[in-house]
């Protein structure tokens, strides 16, 4: 079985990938305006969305039903698109899947492909694997083309080009396009990338997508976008092959009722977005005359297999949860290391691998919960989070690990009052050589990193407790009453 | 690959476990519904909303009756200075203006599409909270790539045709469920260089909305 | 909002950093309760409540803990703790880690225990019905939300409230109110940097409200804040709520006279 998720085998602990990501002052005030910018339009429109609640406990409910009955909808599905003329095809993992997808490409005679922004390639790293078949992905996204032109990778699952700013993306777009002149006005740019994709959606023979939604009652795909690629990429190929997770799969053209009006409020802070756009097979006369639709697994049956952590399954790529984190806020996506960043990719990348990588990120939180506050399906995330820190401790940590040496010692010490009172007793009378006019300010081991940024008081001289016990056996204490009152 | 999906189901269904599990449709019946279904707005109300979220949008609105329904489409392509414009097959021959020269959809090949001052459509619903359009594709509104390469899209919006939510909207459409769909909320737009948000990457950049009461 | 006119014995949960490193906090809680005419008891054989170990992912190890507080409070008629974190611990995981034990009887006891537990302005507000606890402080002072009393126990405005009426206060906005210091437990540790950035955010909205003192309802919220502040000697103090509700006109301890 050969899982993957984007890099993220082989990526840094998150503490390590922050470091260089912190001092990129650049970088910080792009995540930091961009993110304010969304944030705040989706506080307007979700305000006025007066049965916004309504609306998250039936997604919620609707992704959970789905789940537990998976099985029977992907069936439902692939009955319904292969009835009106799709292809579906089974993929275990990464490599199945971008086995099957070059082999399709091969088989339509074609050496390149035009793309619509899907993370599910990322995840697969499906670009790389057409490459090594001879045959070049033309991203068509103006975040992807960004990104591709640029030799980068993606910082937001919503907006990757995010950590961007226009001098930069104009640097990228007069080098690759061929456009000497070419100012930094977002117009401008914009115009130069509507110039250079038209002739490639003009020629190219084959599409590739993700897809938001596979309805199972009607066999239908739906795609949610802003730029107008992804309805190029869906109507002028010949032929047209879509990627998906198995977790994108909902019951009915119905519910997209409720998903249309979350998504586009969670993501960009619209009342809608520009173009959705939905198919069902093949139509005569009108778009691509092939299309294949690739089920993905790829470990998500493994999360599926938790009972605590499924949820992370309900998720709808959204974004809003990298918005208003304020740790993502400080470093950007490049941090987690995986084509998932943010608070849900802290959760989905290390369990799509077994929890054998990516064992940083459930802790790459302070567990404020603004995540869980925003998203959508109501992905308990703050829950997810704790729950996958504790497989890390229990499959990944040794016992003699030093945190886990010293969480057994604390415990031990909770677990009895003699312990607990020696062990404040300790703390005072050994702190004293750390200690300078009632502060320390430069603790030693683990907790140093306390001591790096901030200062922290001595112990008192008196504990809570033991003031408690000198003040009632002076008898000076007891509630103030009125005489008369018992 | 029969295997793949034999495997890919197997193990959904192990990881689901044995609980035991009641038919789905019974499951699905029981999922809260408590958002709003039903808009609230009377009709005129409703209308008011739709142009408004248009305009938004920075939409060319004009409202016109169904007698004068030809001449306003005639002003408006006349007043962008449009000559070549196709007008979708199936279009009901007495809402386009006699005394202009439309382009057939089905005589107009890809270059004919690009190089085009504009394109007539009807649609299939409008949603009012959200001012959106959506075309099913059917007789008059067009093959999808009709409405998608040109730059300019002129689309003939009945009154009765606009509903408040999109809910509502989702049930006028069910019925058109396995066609091609597609939902306009007014012209394409990208925040991707500096949350800046630009219109017409791809796609129409000019939409023109006549509203027929 | 009902009024609670009789008197009740509150049973203090100090929390194990409140009583190794702020017992000033408890004893303001102490000060406050007794002035409004309640029994305060405290109970030596308490510790913590586990949150650092099941956050931590040390879930195993939190139980003893956990069964050591419901043991201690069982017979508890009102439990009154001054930190939000801890009440989040109880209310969020508590039932669940003794459903996981498969142990009916610590079940029971929680499901018995957590409609006792309050955090203090909880109490003061939801409990006893009052928004002016007659206190007197007179400084400038800018409260930060912390999350766990936001997000977990969605005490909205009620410490807002309560700092409203104190006599004297000179009350600031906080901008940003409700968005994480940083701290998060273990994560100040485990995850330094990322917490010295979060905290530099924070530090500079405290800064500009140009208060003397910064308060909360989580005196670990402000030994992160403070401790920062305190680094920078930027010339702020921090308070917890409890030391801000405690003094009055007539008994000005606390109160800190220029």
């Amino acid at each position: 079985m050969s899982i993957r998720v984007g890099e993220s085998a082989s990526a840094p602990s998150f503490q390590k990938a922050a470091l260089p990501l912190l001092e990129d002052a650049q970088l910080r005030r792009n995540i930091r305006h961009a993110t304010d910018v969304i944030q705040r339009k989706r506080g307007l429109v979700v305000a006025e969305t007066t049965d916004w609640q309504e609306l998250r406990s039936a997604a919620s409910a609707i992704k959970a039903h789905t789940l537990r009955y998976l099985d029977h909808y992907l069936v439902q599905f692939e009955k319904a698109c292969t009835a009106a003329g799709g292809q579906v095809h089974w993929a275990a993992d990464a490599d199945d899947a971008n086995r099957i997808i070059t082999g399709l490409v091969q088989q339509y005679g074609g050496d390149e492909v035009i793309k619509i922004k899907t993370m599910t390639s990322e995840e697969i790293g499906l670009n790389e694997a057409l490459e090594r078949a001879g045959i070049r992905a033309h991203e068509t996204d103006l975040a992807e083309v960004i990104i591709q032109l640029g030799g980068d990778t993606s910082s937001h699952i919503v907006v990757p080009a995010l950590h961007k700013n226009r001098s930069q993306v104009r640097e990228i777009f007069r080098e690759r396009m061929n456009l000497p002149d070419l100012s930094d006005k977002p117009e401008d740019l914009t115009a130069a990338a509507r110039h250079y994709l038209r002739e490639k959606f003009l020629k190219v023979k084959v599409g590739v997508c993700g897809a938001n939604f596979l309805v199972a009652d009607t066999g239908g795909v739906c795609i949610v976008e802003s730029e107008g690629n992804g309805r190029m990429c869906l109507t002028l190929p010949d032929v047209l092959i879509s990627v998906a997770g198995i977790e994108k799969v909902i019951p009915t053209f119905q519910d997209l009722e409720v998903f249309l009006q979350l998504l586009p409020r969670s993501a960009t802070g619209e009342r809608m977005n520009p173009y959705n756009s939905l198919w069902t097979g093949v139509h005569a006369g009108d778009g691509p005359q092939h299309f294949h639709v690739v089920l993905l697994d790829n470990g998500r049956t493994r999360v599926l297999a938790d009972p605590e952590a499924r949820q992370t399954l309900h998720c709808i790529r959204c974004g809003a949860c990298l918005n208003t984190c304020p740790v993502y806020r400080q470093t950007g996506g490049h941090a987690y290391g995986s084509s998932y960043s943010g608070p849900i990719g802290a959760i989905v990348t290390p369990q799509l691998l077994d929890m054998r990588y990516g064992q940083s990120l459930p802790y790459a939180s302070s567990l404020c919960g603004a995540c869980y506050e925003v998203c959508p399906v109501k992905i308990n995330i703050p829950e997810v989070l704790i729950h996958l820190r504790g497989r890390v401790v229990r499959e990944q940590k040794s016992a003699l690990d030093p945190e886990a040496l010293a969480m057994k010692a604390a415990a031990a010490i909770f677990t009895s009052r003699t312990r607990f009172e020696a062990a404040q007793r300790l703390g005072r009378i050994g702190q004293w050589p750390l200690v300078s006019h009632g502060w320390m300010r430069n603790l030693p081991g683990m907790l140093g990193n306390w001591t790096r940024v901030r200062d922290l008081r001595a112990l008192p001289r008196q504990t809570f407790r033991e003031w408690w016990k000198r003040r009632a056996k002076s008898g000076s204490s007891g509630p103030k009453r009125k005489n008369g009152d018992a | 690959m029969p295997d793949t999906r034999e495997a890919v189901l197997e193990r959904i269904r192990s990881a689901l476990g044995d609980t035991a599990r009641s038919e789905p449709a019974e499951d699905y019946a029981a999922i809260p519904r408590e958002y709003i279904r039903a808009g609230r707005l009377d009709p005129e109300a409703r209308l008011q909303l739709f142009l408004e979220r248009l305009r938004d949008y920075d939409t060319h609105v004009v409202e016109t009756s169904v007698a004068s329904l030809p001449q306003t489409i005639a002003a408006v392509l006349h007043g962008h200075g449009q000559k070549k414009v196709i007008a979708a097959d199936g279009l009901a021959q007495e809402i386009l203006p006699r005394d202009f020269d439309f382009i057939e959809e089905r005589a107009a090949s890809v270059d004919d599409l690009n190089a085009c001052d504009g394109i007539v459509t009807v649609c299939m619903v409008a949603i009012a909270f959200t001012g959106t359009i959506v075309l099913t594709h059917g007789p008059g509104e067009g093959a999808r790539r009709l409405t998608l390469l040109p730059d300019r899209h002129l689309c003939v919006v009945r009154a009765e045709q606009v509903v408040e939510t999109v809910p509502e909207g989702m049930e006028r459409l069910a019925q058109f469920a396995a066609h091609p769909m597609t939902f306009i909320s007014g012209p394409s737009a990208t925040a991707d260089i500096e949350m800046t948000r630009i219109r017409g990457v791809h796609g129409p950049r000019f939409l023109d909305v006549v509203l027929v009461r | 909002m009902h009024s609670e006119p009789s008197f009740l014995r509150v049973s203090l949960f100090i929390t194990c950093y409140n009583d190794t490193l702020f017992p000033a906090t408890g004893q303001a809680v102490v000060r406050l309760l007794e002035r409004l005419g309640h029994s305060v008891d405290f109970d030596p054989e308490q510790t913590c409540c586990g949150q650092m170990h099941y956050n931590t992912g040390y879930q195993q190890e939190a139980m003893p803990v956990m069964r050591r507080f419901v043991e201690i409070y069982r017979d508890a008629e009102v439990v009154c703790i001054p930190s939000s974190s801890c009440v989040a611990m109880i209310r969020d995981h508590y039932p669940k880690m003794a459903a996981e034990q498969a142990d009916p009887g610590l079940a029971h006891a929680v499901e018995e225990l957590l409609p006792r537990v309050y955090e203090l302005t909880e109490l003061l507000v939801h409990r006893f019905g009052l928004e002016d606890v007659g206190a007197y402080y007179p400084h400038r002072v800018t409260y930060h939300a912390s999350c766990h009393s936001q997000r977990s126990l969605h005490l909205g405005d009620v410490p807002l409230r309560l700092l409203r009426n104190v006599r004297g206060i000179d009350l600031v906005d906080l901008p940003n109110i409700d968005r994480c210091c940083g701290f998060g437990g273990t994560f100040a540790i485990k995850m330094g940097d990322l917490s010295a950035a979060m905290l530099a955010d924070k530090m500079k909205d405290v800064e500009n409200t140009g208060a003397e003192v910064v308060t909360a309802v989580d005196t670990s919220c402000l030994m992160h804040i403070f401790g920062g502040l305190h680094r920078q000697r930027a010339g702020v103090r921090m308070a917890h709520i409890a030391e801000v509700l405690a003094p009055t006109e007539k008994d000005t301890e606390g109160v800190v006279f220029a």
